[in-house]
């Protein structure tokens, strides 16, 4: 398939079941919300190593939260519930409940419940106090600049980790140029999170190593670098490849995510220097979930 | 609208206990069904057409309502225990209106008597006059009172409100009388208008929202002005229910804490301008 002079690959990306959840962080403006959001979402690219996959979902005015303010979604996704549970408490109590002005209200209200504010409460040393808003319990915690207002739980899904193309051009900058252009249109889609630093990653990564200790090691087959010792997956012009990762509540959401940035890119043409586009998977056997990119290309929805 | 109406004819001399004149009970009853029930009256009973005037549709299931029509205060525990459906008042009634509520609407277009919403569960009570001592409290010997739901007063409570609360809502738009929120465990109480002595009185959580400054005990701390964010999220919930109170925006407070007598958490939230 070739759009616009650029080539889609005829092959597939690879998901996997994770277990998400969305938290609303508002603050008393939007640059307050974000940082509290941005401390939330620190080190949470992979699962690889940081336990769980986070980013910001998109900016709330102050009719879309339920306190008025303005405020930020975040989605979190880990591959079992037990560590999203570890992870969403110890990041809301360091990064949300230390924030100014910041509070926290459930972003999902389907799902499981789990653990927003329940045991956040308790570092109010009994000073804390509880509302029952509209079958909402919401915790009121006094701290040194007033009151951390958190609600008692959110909502947990199933949910779908690691889609993702690859962005195959003639030069890094290109490169990093056309996954920019891919990311900025991917941001107006719902329910999916790119999570890596600007939604990009230089290092995509194969199953497996040649050391014991390792299990994911760099993919030789798309290194520009080692065209000519490895089994290369890349052409003679191609100097540059950038992969876009993508979590999503639902598999429709993802491959819309797909379809909106590939198509980003084709739209640039010949001049964005990109020549290809292909998807990292694992033989089908490990995920799944395929995300097949001549499918979703064709799909009219976009 | 298809209701069933029963209007008021005995003139009534004892108190009479309307606890079964709920849209549960009478669903799927025929009118000469309802007709021939038995109700508590003093120490004797009397059947239902012996005291009301049944009119209108039958209630096909619970979600219907019931119309009372020259309603007086001898009438007690109406509406108890009610889960679902519908129940406006025309005129006053007893005590105990809306007594364990689960559920349901209760609209009561004059004066009750005391112990309105006693135990009440879930559910809107709305009474558009005044209403007596104890409303929201508990039955005697229980230590909690409402434990959720709401209850909006038009006019004015007696002593005594929210007396063992324990959760859910009460907004009074006219003025409370002593001991507003006494013995509360939590749960919110709103008052537009003035509050007598002693309010908070025994208080060990839950927050009493005030609009005029009451004289309130030593024992409520002062903890001074701030802006509370909570109250964004109860103004929203109160702006979908027909009351004044739904012109309060503002989430500065002047907080008081106790009761210190008891070493409560409970707070006093006076609106700030």
């Amino acid at each position: 398939m070739i759009i616009n002079s650029i080539k889609i690959d005829d092959t597939f990306a690879e998901a996997f079941n994770m277990r998400a959840t969305r938290v609303i962080i508002t603050a008393q403006n939007l640059k307050w919300a974000y940082h509290a959001a941005n401390a939330m979402t620190g080190f949470a690219t992979s699962v690889i190593g940081c336990g769980v996959e986070a980013g910001i979902e998109g900016a709330l005015d102050i009719t879309q939260t339920p306190d008025g303010r303005p405020g930020v979604s975040v989605l979190l996704f880990a591959m079992s519930s037990k560590v999203l549970m570890q992870q969403l408490e110890t990041r809301m109590g360091q990064c949300v409940l230390t924030c100014p002005t910041a509070a926290a209200f459930a972003g999902l209200e389907n799902g499981d419940r789990i653990n927003l504010g329940k045991n956040l409460r308790f570092f109010g040393d009994g000073f804390q106090t509880s509302k029952l808003i509209d079958g909402k319990r919401y915790w009121r915690v006094p701290v040194m600049d007033g009151e951390f207002l958190c609600e008692e739980t959110t909502g947990m899904v199933r949910a779908i980790g690691g889609g993702n193309f690859l962005i195959l051009a003639t030069s890094q900058p290109l490169a990093l140029s056309a996954a920019e252009v891919a990311i900025e249109a991917m941001r107006d889609i719902p329910n999916v999170i790119m999570p890596f630093p600007g939604g990009v990653v230089r290092s995509g990564s194969k199953v497996g190593s040649k050391y014991k200790t390792m299990f994911a090691s760099t993919n030789d087959a798309f290194c520009p670098t080692l065209k000519g010792v490895s089994k290369t997956e890349i052409s003679p012009e191609i100097e540059s490849v950038m992969e876009i990762v993508i979590d999503g509540l639902s598999f429709d959401d993802i491959a819309k995510a797909m379809r909106v940035g590939i198509a980003a890119i084709c739209k640039l043409g010949t001049r964005s220097g990109v020549k290809q586009i292909s998807a990292g998977n694992y033989g089908g056997k490990l995920g799944p979930h395929h995300f097949k990119l001549h499918e979703i290309m064709q799909a009219t929805n976009v | 609208m298809k209701s069933l109406n029963l209007r008021l004819t005995k003139k009534l001399a004892y108190a009479l206990n309307c606890a079964i004149l709920t849209p549960e009970n009478l669903a799927g009853k025929a009118i000469t069904d309802i007709a021939s029930l038995l109700i508590n009256y003093g120490r004797t009973q009397l059947r239902v057409d012996e005291i009301f005037e049944i009119s209108g549709t039958p209630l096909a299931d619970a979600t219907k309502t019931i119309n009372f029509k020259d309603a007086t205060d001898k009438l007690n525990y109406l509406g108890a225990h009610m889960a679902s459906g519908c129940i406006t008042v025309e005129g006053n009634v007893g005590a105990y209106l809306g007594f364990n509520l689960n559920g349901g609407i209760i609209r009561c277009q004059g004066n009750t008597q005391a112990f309105a919403a006693c135990n009440m569960l879930k559910g809107l009570l709305i009474i558009d006059g005044n209403t007596g001592e104890f409303l929201g409290g508990a039955t005697a010997g229980l230590r909690k009172g409402m434990r959720g739901g709401m209850v909006i007063v038009k006019g004015s409570a007696g002593d005594r409100a929210g007396d063992q609360m324990r959760r859910g809502m009460i907004l009074i738009e006219g003025n409370a009388g002593d001991y507003c929120g006494s013995r509360m465990i939590a749960g919110t109480i709103g008052v537009l208008g003035n509050v007598g002595s002693y309010a908070g009185f025994n208080m060990k959580h839950g927050t009493l929202l005030l609009v005029n400054k009451p004289n309130l005990q030593p024992t409520m701390q002062d903890c001074g002005l701030h802006s509370l964010p909570f109250l964004n999220l109860m103004y929203k919930n109160i702006a979908q229910f027909d009351t004044k109170f739904s012109s309060l925006h503002s989430q500065r407070v002047h907080r008081w804490v106790g009761d210190a007598a008891c070493n409560g958490n409970g707070e006093i939230l006076l609106i700030s301008a």
